[in-house]
């Protein structure tokens, strides 16, 4: 094995982190476009750099593969411990994916200190592949506070007016949380005798007490981060005053860390109490997919609209999670990556309006399809696919929860069908308002159709929608075997 | 032969794909000339399937695999039987005959182009869910075309009420699919499956398993699973309560409601009842709700149907109403009856609602029959056939509709459900309104004075050829089909395994042992005089000739004589009010609670910004003790020093 080989999960971190760095270099404005073509260069290496992942991944087994192992902080045994599974593999794919879109958004959308926003997002890039490849705790500690700072300035300098109120309520919000998954790793390396390793805390036999704290530390954390009700208040004021792609990464991706952690932390480190309290999360999971989905049905700002429906979607993979079947983990996975396009692309389409008339308003437009023929189009599939529409990524996830709770519960698959009445309501309402009707004012008339980069975002976007509602199975195969494990790790008792 | 099933969709699917991505490049003619092709291709291998699965050619198999989910795969797979052969045979050639009476249509449309590629895509999808052969694909096909009818609702977008109709008929059907998706869900619970093949094998074993409710009563999974997938069907295809988006979706162009709103995709739930009938025969609640709820439909529809003045909204109603008879024939176990009644249905409805278009060209885009009269002698393609599809409607020997409007009745007859008896009477007296309003709508459009305006009156023409010659080619399956089918359909082996009867609700059969096994359509016709549907139907008609040919002031009279019921007529029983103020304003209602209350103001007022507003409180008591005053903190420390001490010697 060569060297890209062996580190290859080192160069996902660590090249889009130094061409962060790079981008920082060119200085003010009068380099923006030296910034932009930088941007793109390293986002679309570090993609075309993740997919020997895919390539070279194997699927037959849920052990981690593509391990880096390096002392880190010998005191404390704590390592530089790299390595990927099914679960991660997919989530991984999607960022270094999404990070390319971003930086082609940016060519039209970022006017001022372009610069530094591409260095954040770049350098963004390499934090979440740390997060999702990280196996020692601290280190996955570390990626996911860092995380939180480039995310922190891209809502503070280039958002909206009421910037400063949402950047720190994200910060603080999700920054508590985080402290108490922080004392819970500590607890766990003394209980294991030294280790700060994920998988020796796995493996670690915990009293029914402890394991309900640290599901309760561990819950703090990642339920706000996904984010479940009735934490989820900062997420709609992180999105209306982030700029375009801040929103596209917040959605697209930093939700399903939370996930993720439930995934990689929750259910195999505290089996018996996330069992006792499946209860409970089942039901905030419920109320997310019915309350929240009522909410965004009265919503005027289509920023706001897109966030609450995120949230309610997020929902749908908590349920899943919490049902501890290997089709409910399937299908909440499936619903974390085809939310990572579809958020994406709404979020996308409702920049590519704002920076034609700087309004979030729904009530600004209306026969949007008129001027924007193109627009439309795309805006109309998301939307469907946003409704759960089969054909669209959307539905798989949808299905396989529904599907998987049915078993569980009857009635928990009820309420969670509810979503497709609900998700088509809030969703259509919107269209109906923006995209069709007459043509309300001369500024929606004047608007022009989708430029050539915006286009080929949306197209790719489209595709990779599409892609996964007509034939999802290469995706599920990915995950299978860890899944599988996961779910025998879920259901077997540590007491 | 696996080729052909498969290009059958497909080439429907790309003619709809280039059509809609090239538009521009390959110019109207090339767009209608592709999408044409395609279903005219799709047309031709349909009936080629046909000929075949006649002479035994019947194929089960995967296309691919869609997901493997625990071990369960999903799969993309045809099942081409009698029954889907006959739907595609049904689909396809409406689906032609609607695409070219289009080129006239719409020829002066700006969206041209994009109406072939959207109707081209519904044959897609359509005939996807036609062949399916699990419930995952039938629920693809099932949202796709509920899909392709939004759009096409909506496809004057600008006006104001077709974007109301079509998110409507989306959002309706959605609460259909929330009961077919459980319904799917409960058979994959109790299958482990979702194939029908496997599902329809090992159903009786599944006959007796039960579920407690919470509320302490049992129930068979059966009846769940059919009452679910019922509820799916009652979406689609537009029965009571969730018949409202039906009417509405006149607000497309009249090329869609024939094809989709009338010939074929509101005959989805029907087709999907028949597919189940394997589970369907074994839960004899479910058969009873399905009865109950088609004889409702069947008979309150038809009755609105009376009071519409708008061309193509009487032709909805009669619609919806003839869907109601669709569904009785399902619940009476007659389910060859309610795929014939199906397939005539979808003959003299489209030509009906082709005709009412021509109408609507000649009239430059007025709908209203009060403006209309006389217009037989300038257009009198359009007239005779009209007339044909009316008289197939009404249920006249020997047009279609009769065979199959009378086996659905003597099937009630004989069928021994609870509500049998209710729907049987219900079925009967639709049979006078349908022939009431089906004549009303002839002689207010073609015969009597012409109330139009002048203007309007001097252009009058029939319409082109490309609308004639469709209306000539759906009159003569109008005419012929019923005879030609009934025996094969009804009484023979035409379905073969494709529908299962449980031999104690077998109506079918009882039909024809009261005719003495005598049951060719030419005895059929011959007892229709001694039957009472057959003088119901002209007696209607009479009421019809008598109300606006003979004394034009009865219909006045009766309305402000009745005003009550006329009023509720017109009203539609006012339930899109009722549905209006209580689920759309309900969910507003909610909806701006819980975000009010919960989110803004408990949530982020009282802990978010509370507890913020909580360490601001705590640190500003905290600032009172940082005076800066040296003495300030010298005492401090004093004090502190002395309790230090104080707890040090005492303790």
């Amino acid at each position: 094995m060569g060297f890209f080989e062996q580190h290859i999960l080192s160069i996902l971190i660590w090249l889009p982190v130094v061409g962060g760095l790079l981008v920082l270099a060119t200085g003010d404005d009068r380099g923006a476009d030296i910034a932009r073509k930088i941007g793109i260069g390293f986002s679309l290496a570090t993609f075309v750099a993740s997919i020997p992942l895919y390539i070279g991944f194997n699927s037959s087994t849920s052990d981690m593969q593509f391990i880096e192992h390096a002392s880190w902080i010998d005191r404390y045994n704590i390592e530089y411990f790299l390595g990927i599974d099914g679960i991660s593999l997919p989530l991984i794919l999607l960022t270094t994916f999404l990070t390319v879109i971003v930086m082609f958004a940016a060519l039209s959308s970022v006017r001022e200190r372009v610069a530094q926003y591409v260095a954040a997002f770049l350098i963004m890039e390499g934090l979440m592949v740390g997060v999702f490849s990280a196996l020692d705790s601290i280190l996955f500690y570390v990626f996911w506070e860092a995380m939180l700072i480039p995310m922190y300035l891209i809502i503070g300098i280039w958002g909206g007016t009421n910037r400063v109120y949402a950047s720190i309520k994200f910060f603080l919000y999700t920054l508590l949380g985080s402290l108490l998954m922080l004392v819970s790793f500590i607890y766990l390396y003394n209980v294991t005798g030294g280790s700060f390793s994920i998988q020796s805390f796995h493996d670690v036999p915990l009293g029914m007490t402890a394991q309900t704290l640290i599901f309760i530390a561990f819950f703090s954390a990642f339920a706000v981060k996904i984010p479940m009700f009735p934490v989820h208040t900062w997420l709609p004021d992180a999105h209306v005053e982030a700029p375009t792609g801040g929103s596209v990464i917040l959605a697209a991706i930093m939700l399903k860390m939370g996930g993720y952690g439930f995934l990689r932390f929750s259910l195999p480190v505290t089996p018996d109490a996330s069992a006792n309290l499946a209860g409970f999360m089942i039901a905030l999971s419920l109320i997310a997919v019915v309350y929240i989905a009522l909410v965004a049905l009265v919503q005027f700002d289509m920023k706001k609209l897109i966030a609450y429906s995120s949230i309610s979607h997020m929902g749908f993979v908590t349920l899943g999670i919490f049902l501890f079947t290997v089709r409910g983990i399937e299908g909440a996975m499936v619903q974390m990556i085809s939310h990572g396009f579809i958020s994406g692309a709404l979020f996308l389409c409702v920049g590519v309006l704002y920076d034609r008339l700087h309004s979030r308003e729904i009530a600004t437009y209306g026969g949007v399809v008129k001027s924007m023929p193109m627009f439309a189009a795309f805006a109309v599939l998301f939307a469907m696919a946003n409704a759960g529409l089969p054909g669209t990524s959307a539905f798989v996830g949808e299905f396989l929860v529904i599907m998987a709770s049915f078993d569980v519960n009857a009635w928990y698959a009820a309420v969670a069908a509810i979503t497709l009445i609900l998700g088509a309501a809030y969703t259509l309402w919107m269209v109906k308002r923006v995209i069709f009707g007459k043509i309300t004012n001369a500024a929606v008339a004047d608007l022009k159709d989708l430029n050539s980069p915006e286009f080929l975002i949306l197209a790719l976007l489209a595709l990779a929608v599409l892609a996964f509602g007509i034939w999802p199975d290469p995706l599920i195969n990915v995950m299978q075997a860890s899944i599988d494990n996961l779910t025998v790790l879920a259901t077997r008792s540590k007491l | 032969m696996e080729a052909i099933y498969l290009s059958i969709p497909l080439v429907c699917l790309f003619a709809a794909i280039v059509a809609g991505l090239f538009g521009t490049h390959i110019g109207r003619r090339g767009a209608h000339t592709i999408t044409i092709l395609g279903v005219g291709i799709a047309c031709l291998l349909s009936i080629y399937v046909f000929v075949d699965v006649r002479n035994g050619g019947i194929f089960n198999g995967a296309v691919y695999t869609w997901l493997v989910s625990d071990g369960v795969p999903f799969e993309i797979g045809f099942l081409i039987d009698q029954l889907s052969a006959t739907m595609m045979v049904v689909v396809t050639f409406v689906s032609l005959m609607v695409h070219i009476y289009t080129i006239g249509y719409m020829h002066e449309d700006p969206g041209y182009q994009r109406f072939f590629s959207y109707i081209s895509l519904f044959t897609f999808a359509m005939l996807m869910l036609v062949m399916s052969n699990n419930f995952l694909q039938l629920f693809f096909g099932w949202e796709a075309v509920g899909l392709v009818s939004y759009l096409l609702i909506g496809f004057w977008y600008e006006r104001e009420t077709a974007i109301f109709a079509n998110m409507k008929a989306f959002l309706v059907n959605r609460v259909g699919d929330f009961g077919f998706l459980l319904g799917i869900a409960a058979v994959l619970f109790v299958f482990g499956t979702l194939d029908y093949a496997a599902v329809f094998s090992t159903a009786p074993g599944a006959a007796d398993m039960t579920v407690m409710d919470p509320f302490g009563n049992e129930w068979h999974w059966m009846t769940i699973i059919c009452l679910l997938l019922f509820v799916g069907a009652m979406g689609k295809s537009a029965q009571v309560p969730l018949h409202v988006w039906l009417p509405d979706s006149m607000e497309g162009p009249t090329p869609i409601s024939a094809l989709i709103h009338a010939a074929t995709m509101v005959t989805a739930g029907i087709f999907m009842v028949a597919r189940m009938s394997p589970l369907f025969e074994l839960s004899e609640t479910a058969l009873s709700v399905v009865l109950v709820i088609g004889a409702i439909t069947a008979f309150f529809m038809a009755l609105i149907g009376l009071v519409q003045n708008d061309i193509k909204r009487v032709v909805a109603y009669s619609t919806l109403s003839q869907l109601g008879y669709m569904t009785v024939a399902l619940g009476a176990s007659a389910y060859s009856v309610a795929i014939f009644h199906l397939g005539t249905h979808a003959f003299f409805k489209a030509l009906l609602f082709l005709g009412a278009g021509s109408v609507i060209i000649a009239m430059h885009h007025e709908q209203d029959m009060r403006k209309m009269g006389g217009l037989r002698k300038y257009m009198p393609i359009t007239y005779l056939t009209a007339l044909i599809g009316s008289l197939a409607l009404a249920g006249i020997p020997p047009f279609a509709g009769f065979f199959s409007k009378d086996a659905i009745i003597e099937a009630v007859h004989h069928s021994n459900l609870p509500g049998a008896g209710l729907a049987y009477y219900a079925v009967l007296s639709g049979v006078v309104i349908t022939a009431f309003y089906s004549f009303r709508l002839l002689f207010l459009v073609f015969h009597g004075k012409e109330r139009m305006d002048e203007h309007t009156r001097a252009h009058l023409h029939e319409s082109p050829r490309v609308v004639t010659v469709p209306l000539v080619l759906l009159a003569i399956p109008s005419i012929i089909a019923g005879w030609l089918f009934v025996e094969p359909m009804l009484f023979g082996e035409y379905f073969g395994s494709s529908i299962f009867v449980n031999p104690e609700h077998d109506t079918v059969s009882a039909i024809a042992e009261s005719m003495d096994g005598h049951v060719s359509a030419w005895a059929m016709m011959s007892h229709a005089p001694h039957s009472l549907p057959f003088w119901l139907a002209v007696s209607g008609i009479a009421l019809a000739y008598l109300f606006y040919m003979v004394a034009p002031g009865l219909p006045g009279l009766f309305a402000s004589t009745f005003g009550f019921i006329y009023n509720m007529l017109v009203k539609k029983y006012g339930i899109d009010e009722l549905y209006q103020a209580v689920f759309a304003k309900g969910s507003l209602l909610l909806g701006r609670a819980f975000w009010k209350i919960g989110d803004i103001a408990i949530i982020d007022g009282l802990f978010v910004n509370g507890s913020a507003r909580l360490v601001g409180w705590c640190s500003s008591i905290a600032r009172t003790v940082q005076t800066g005053f040296v003495y300030h903190y010298a005492f401090a420390m004093i004090v502190g020093l002395l309790s230090l001490m104080s707890w040090y010697l005492w303790s």
